[in-house]
């Protein structure tokens, strides 16, 4: 409460609203339309995979990893793999690495879509949205005819992938280059030159620089403030050191940074175009070869048993960066631990900045901009169904519990 | 007394029909809206489908809400609206209660409907509709300026230029087009009346992108958020008939043509083909001026929309005023 006088009301945004792809709770303590404070709540959505991993192989756990997310579902699986890799030390073939980032690359294209289609729809554009869902199907379709799956691919293995991109496929995805070169300006066009749309997008949800990097802000949502951060650059994975990447921020194109909801909308259609511009290239410079290290399964198995060791796996995902980390040990056939970090869990820190002095109307939109994905995000719920109570582990519960733990097995 | 009986029959026999196509328009915006999308959209009797489905649906009073205004208020909206259409000329068929009312009558009965909208929402006892309530009531304050210009600028037009009829009465209006009547400068001022009459419809219907108390991807419906069954059935009327209601009032003041007469048509005859040929006027100016602007926008925000009504749209409201005054002083 800002003044004394004026009298503040409590709205929940979520869990389960309209305006959101996933549960989560925003409360909002607002002065007419004015928002004094905002309280976001996770929590709704946590699902123990990593619980559930701790009981398969890591050829099982390929699937629970492409599960946590219905959109970047191969960005977990790739994440994941590296991190299996790097702790076998598994060499993945050259093909093998321009495939992945081939569907890294059409992922980041149906999810950007997407997402910009929702963010329309978010402020009552809806036929933005319904023009962005039509554009989406083309991409869709050349992951099915890639890898015969739409949502979930289904095309990573460790050590390679299990299809390879034959040369029907390879046309479907230049046929699809050249179709949104033609019509993703039109929705480009739309939605940057309509008028009502620039009002509901500048200087909402404004995320300064300093900020971006003070509060961890990752992939799409720190570029559209401006940082040039972005792990196909700095740290290049699979196939992006011969493509040469840079990061893209909205300076480059206006020539000035907002941070608001508008360059981080922009950011993301023009990362849709570079996508075009790297699946081009990934499919003229694709060499040949194998696509496994290993094809038969067993023998897979079988490194994966005699390995032993911490991986770590970290790209970037449509919305930032994806880590992973696999712990494997010597002579167990089942993961022993293994660790997610969804880019939401960074960039949702930011949020109840990016609220200050928004409005109502603003707050879908905010919670949107960051394209979040709460499924992903959720690690750790407690909750006890008989005493009607659930809660979220905090750091220092969780040392604390780390503590006790160890003293109790000291004491054993 | 048998005038009496008269009116209450064709009024009621009237009123049933603008219903209807009420309705049967507001599928026609929906198709409409659906193929300039690239969808294939609902039936065009999906309205009725609805509406008759929540008929029947159970109605729920919230625990929190205050039962009467809650009930009272989709009752009182959907009444007031259905009133503007006795006050409408419909082709050469002129209004059931001619001469008890004017436009005063009818931009307050719009005024009324939206009230009670209000209520119901504050009624409510929920967040969300008392937010869309208090929007409602600021968008009211907004499009109620350039809708007072438009109107008591027209009237005294007529009244100046010696139009026949009450300066205040649609008929007067509907028997003789202001355009013929204006100069070249009196034509440009009656234009931009014209267009922000246009600009207030949305706002007045509720429409995109003046949807603002009952966004849905904002305040979940707003206004509307508790409502249910038979309540929800004439709060979907009464947004169907207000887009009609205001359509027609649009169409008898800027554009009364009628056909019947040049057609040659006589009696009973010119009666229908005048009543079809408003009714397809006031069809065209809802694909236009609603879906149209509809499909092509997003959902301002209530400070946008408010500064939107009295700067730009006010604005060009006292702009045709003063290019009518300055027609009538030439």
């Amino acid at each position: 409460m800002s003044a004394g006088s004026h009298k503040t009301y409590r709205i929940p945004i979520g869990p389960v609203h309209v305006g959101l792809k996933e549960p989560v709770t925003t409360w909002l303590d607002v002065d007419g339309e004015r928002i004094v404070k905002a309280t976001v709540r996770p929590g709704s959505i946590h699902r123990g995979i990593e619980w559930m991993a701790r009981e398969r192989n890591p050829i099982q756990v390929i699937y629970l990893a492409e599960r946590i997310c219905g959109i970047c579902s191969f960005t977990h699986i790739v994440a994941f793999l590296r991190a299996v890799e790097d702790a076998a030390k598994i060499e993945v073939p050259i093909r093998a690495q321009y495939i992945r980032s081939l569907v890294l690359e059409l992922e980041r294209v149906h999810s950007h879509i997407l997402w910009a289609g929702v963010a329309c729809y978010t402020f009552g554009y809806d036929s933005a949205f319904n023009l962005g869902m039509l554009l989406r199907e083309k991409v869709m379709d050349v992951l099915e005819a890639l890898t015969g799956n739409r949502v979930n691919y289904g095309v990573g293995t460790v050590g390679g992938v299990r299809r390879d991109l034959t040369p029907r496929a390879a046309k479907a995805v230049r046929e699809m280059i050249q179709f949104y070169r033609r019509e993703f300006q039109t929705f480009l066009d739309v939605v940057t030159e309509d008028p009502i749309a620039r009002a509901r997008m500048r200087n909402v949800g404004v995320l300064s620089q300093e900020d971006a990097v003070k509060y961890c802000a990752l992939g799409p949502t720190a570029r559209g403030s401006g940082l040039r951060v972005d792990l196909r650059h700095s740290s290049p994975y699979e196939a992006y050191g011969d493509l040469g990447v840079t990061p893209l921020v909205p300076q480059d194109y206006t020539g000035e940074v907002f941070g608001d909801v508008y360059d981080r909308f922009f950011v993301r259609v023009m990362e849709v175009v570079q996508s075009l511009e790297l699946l081009e290239k990934i499919v003229d410079g694709i060499p040949e070869g194998p696509i496994a290290w290993e094809p038969k399964l067993p023998k897979v198995l079988a490194a994966l048993k005699a390995a032993d060791g911490i991986g770590w796996g970290i790209i970037e995902g449509p919305r930032g960066d994806d880590t992973h980390v696999v712990k494997l040990t010597r002579g167990e056939e089942n993961v022993t631990w293994w660790k997610v970090r969804a880019p939401t869990y960074a960039n949702a820190v930011s949020w109840p900045l990016m609220f200050q002095n928004q409005e109502i109307a603003d707050a879908p939109l905010i919670i949107n901009s960051i394209d979040p994905c709460i499924s992903c995000m959720e690690r750790i719920l407690v909750s006890d169904a008989r005493a009607g109570r659930s809660e979220i582990l905090t750091r220092a519960n969780l040392v604390e519990r780390c503590r006790e733990k160890t003293r109790r097995l000291m004491g054993a | 007394m048998t005038d009496i009986l008269t009116r209450l029959l064709s009024g009621t026999a009237l009123l049933f029909l603008v219903l209807l196509l009420a309705i049967l328009y507001d599928g026609v915006d929906r198709v409409v809206h659906a193929r300039m999308q690239r969808r294939l959209g609902p039936p065009i009797l999906q309205p009725f489908y609805d509406v008759m489905k929540l008929f029947v649906k159970e109605n729920i009073v919230p625990r929190r809400a205050v039962a009467w205004v809650f009930n009272g208020a989709p009752l009182l909206a959907v009444t007031a609206v259905l009133m503007v259409f006795l006050y409408v000329p419909m082709g050469s068929l002129p209004p059931i209660l001619g001469t008890g009312g004017d436009l005063i009558l009818i931009v307050y009965l719009f005024a009324l409907s939206a009230v009670a909208m209000v209520a119901g929402g504050f009624a409510s006892g929920s967040p969300y509709a008392n937010i869309g309530a208090q929007r409602e009531m600021v968008l009211m304050m907004s499009y109620e300026v350039p809708l007072a210009i438009v109107v008591t600028t027209l009237a005294y037009f007529a009244y100046r230029s010696g139009i026949p009829g009450e300066p205040f009465n649609l008929a007067t209006f509907v028997a003789m087009p202001v355009w013929g009547v204006a100069g070249w400068m009196g034509v440009l001022g009656l234009a931009a009346l014209f267009v922000s009459l246009m600009a207030v419809v949305p706002a007045e219907v509720g429409k995109v992108p003046m949807d603002i108390a009952e966004a849905k991807t904002e305040i979940l419906e707003g206004l509307i958020c508790e409502y249910s069954g038979r309540n929800l059935a004439m709060f979907k009327l009464t947004f169907a008939l207000r887009n009609s209601a205001m359509c027609a009032v649009v169409v008898s003041l800027f554009l009364p043509w009628n056909i019947g007469s040049s057609l040659g048509l006589t009696g009973a005859w010119l009666l229908v083909a005048d009543f079809l040929f408003f009714w397809l006027k006031v069809l065209l100016l809802q694909v236009f001026g609603v879906t149209l602007i509809r499909t092509a926008f997003g959902r301002f925000k209530i400070w946008q929309a408010s500064q939107f009504y009295w700067v730009q749209v006010g604005g060009l409201a006292l702009a045709g005023m003063i290019l009518l005054s300055l027609d009538l002083l030439a």
